[in-house]
């Protein structure tokens, strides 16, 4: 039989061997970069406050959703919420297997 | 021990019913003996459904004839078929029990704190016994007129436990679940009609022995197909989930979830063992495959504008089904081929695999989604962030069971992905990489959700989950770390012998004699 091969603990040994190395590459960094003007954020030098700097989940892949705003309309529009479309949906999917197996075995 | 293991069959299904029909009393005695009784009955009956795992994958099937004197003799003597409640469980059924009494005690127990006292909590542990009844009765019965009775139970009380909020959009909810559910539930008792007027059986094991493939078998398939398809969330009929589990409690929500994986057994069920070789494999298999792509696809897709998180999961639940119907429908694709034995046996794997992984990160990551909103009172993401300040170990849970959805190893979701994509590459690259692309959209849906409710400034002020909360998730994060280091053991102890019983139709005709 077809044999996939997977050993997590090999992974997770890799992953701690990769951590430590990052951690010591760190460390060898510049300590006194830190807790500067370097690590606030850049709006354009005025002072934000805190509670304003966290960005909706709204604003999270609004790209990607208004790039493929023709899928996403038509999926609304089937996600109608109405049950009668609900049923609809069922009825006709299930036309549809029975049709599909009733040509299969005229065709078969 | 021995009596026990004869009877626990019976047992695991009587337990809870009768229990739940105990609960309205012990409830008007005792606040604290109602919790102490619940969390009790949940967990023997994960003892019996283990006690009776080790049995079954040792020593084979068992069945059990309810109201016989001596249990196993399923056809009485002045019968020549079964005519009683046979009960049958192979390795596959057992499979589904541990995955329904392990997701049901999560819930119970996280309940305890989730669900407030003063709005009908013994009614709600009630229900949630009844929902085990009907998963476990749907997992466990050898007669498909039984497998419509358990299937109403679990529809009925999850559909009651859906509005428990007694909210409008929790009554829409459930509305549509319950209208779905019913027109489902008359589609297999119309074709158990089909096959008690064509056959006069009613048990699968015989009626899988006489099944013609007639014109009236073709129907009553298409109804079963339709009808299971529907109630595992398979798009395009899947309409009805994230109305459902968005505004479900949390806790109910993860059984849900665990309601529909019963479908989907039933589903397997028909095809594999009610039909078998007599239908056409590749047609259907073709159809699981399709509904699998589709689900995957557009389960992700609409996840990720999504605002609501327990709307955004619940696209995820369906996302992930198509993964479940990808991996078997391509091994039910194959059945009868040789290249079955060569990598169709491991995509089902694969598939049955992603079913009990499931069951356990989408259970975690509602359970989080519920202790986020028993906090903010609020499943809106916009109005969501820096929680990971204060709720530590909430956050922790919700990046294990992201993580493990999105298939990034070492996590559990990793270990049946990877057998899926591997596999189902050999009958199509195309289907791996979609299998793959979804993965990526997954994470992407999910760094969304970390990013807007546990990144950033602390918002709100507010404190971590009660204690038992917390039980819940951990109870199912230990889990998906134990599946995710130890995925061999799994696949070699659990998942294989599952797939073969599932596979072998021949075991399960020859265990009922005749």
């Amino acid at each position: 039989m077809y044999e996939i091969v997977w050993e997590p603990i090999i992974w997770i040994i890799s992953f701690v061997i990769i951590t430590i190395t990052v951690y010591i590459i760190r460390a060898i960094g510049r300590v006194d970069y830190r807790g500067g003007e370097e690590e606030k954020p850049f709006l354009s030098g005025m002072e934000a406050p805190k509670e304003k700097m966290h960005i909706s989940a709204s604003n999270v892949y609004w790209g990607f959703i208004d790039a493929l705003k023709g899928y996403y309309n038509s999926m609304k529009k089937i996600h109608s919420g109405v049950i009668n479309d609900y049923v609809s949906w069922f009825m006709l999917i299930t036309a549809i297997i029975f049709i599909s197996l009733f040509l299969y075995g005229v065709i078969k | 021990m021995n009596w026990l293991i004869t009877h626990s069959p019976a047992l695991l299904i009587l337990l809870p019913l009768l229990s739940a029909f105990l609960m309205p009393l012990i409830d008007k005695i005792s606040k604290k003996a109602r919790n102490f009784f619940a969390v009790i009955i949940f967990i023997i009956v994960e003892i019996l459904v283990i006690i009776l795992a080790l049995d079954i994958l040792k020593n084979g099937m068992h069945v059990y004839a309810i109201g016989e004197r001596n249990p196993l003799q399923t056809i009485p003597t002045q019968a020549v078929v079964p005519i009683r409640i046979v009960l049958q469980i192979d390795a596959m059924g057992i499979f589904m029990g541990i995955i329904s009494a392990t997701v049901c005690l999560s819930a119970c127990i996280y309940s305890l704190a989730y669900i407030e006292e003063g709005r009908g909590k013994g009614k709600f542990y009630t229900l949630l016994l009844l929902i085990l009844v009907g998963m476990l009765g749907m997992e466990f019965t050898g007669d498909i007129f039984n497998l419509f009775v358990f299937y109403e139970i679990l529809s009925i009380a999850s559909a009651a436990l859906i509005v428990y909020s007694r909210k409008g959009e929790a009554s829409e909810g459930a509305f549509k679940f319950l209208v779905i559910s019913s027109i489902s539930a008359l589609f297999i008792l119309f074709s158990v009609a089909l096959f008690y007027g064509e056959y006069d059986l009613l048990n699968i094991a015989y009626l899988a022995k006489n099944i013609k493939y007639t014109h009236i078998d073709k129907i009553a398939l298409a109804l079963l197909v339709s009808a299971f398809a529907m109630k595992c969330g398979s798009v395009p009929m899947h309409f009805w989930c994230p109305d459902a589990y968005s505004v479900a409690p949390s806790s109910i929500t993860a059984t849900l979830v665990a309601g529909s994986q019963a479908s989907l057994y039933a589903l397997f069920r028909v095809c594999f063992t009610l039909y078998g070789l007599k239908l056409d494999s590749q047609l259907i298999g073709g159809i699981l495959i399709i509904f699998g792509l589709l689900s995957m696809f557009v389960g992700v897709t609409m996840a990720i504008p999504q605002k609501d998180i327990k709307r955004l999961m619940a696209y995820h639940a369906i996302s992930q089904t198509g993964y479940m119907l990808l991996g078997v429908g391509a091994g039910f694709y194959l059945l009868g081929k040789p290249e079955f034995e060569i990598y169709g046996i491991k995509a089902m794997e694969g598939g049955i695999f992603h079913i009990i992984n499931h069951a356990m990160y989408k259970g975690l990551l509602f359970l989080t989604a519920g202790a986020i909103f028993y906090r903010l009172k609020t499943r809106n993401l916009n109005e969501m962030g820096g929680l990971a300040h204060t709720m530590k170990y909430t956050s922790v849970f919700f990046i294990i069971g992201a993580l493990a959805i999105a298939g990034i190893p070492p996590f559990n979701g990793f270990a049946s992905k990877l057998i899926i994509y591997e596999s189902v590459y050999k009958i199509s690259p195309i289907l791996s990489i979609i299998a793959m692309l979804v993965s990526i959209l997954t994470l992407a849906s999910f760094v969304k959700v970390f990013y807007s409710a546990f990144m950033g400034p602390k918002i709100h002020d507010v404190r971590e989950v009660p204690k038992s909360m917390l039980i819940g998730m951990g109870v199912l994060t230990f889990v998906i770390i134990f599946f995710g280091l130890f995925p061999q053991y799994i696949v070699n102890n659990l998942v294989n012998p599952a797939v073969m019983a599932l596979a072998k139709q021949a075991g399960y005709l020859s265990a009922i004699g005749g």
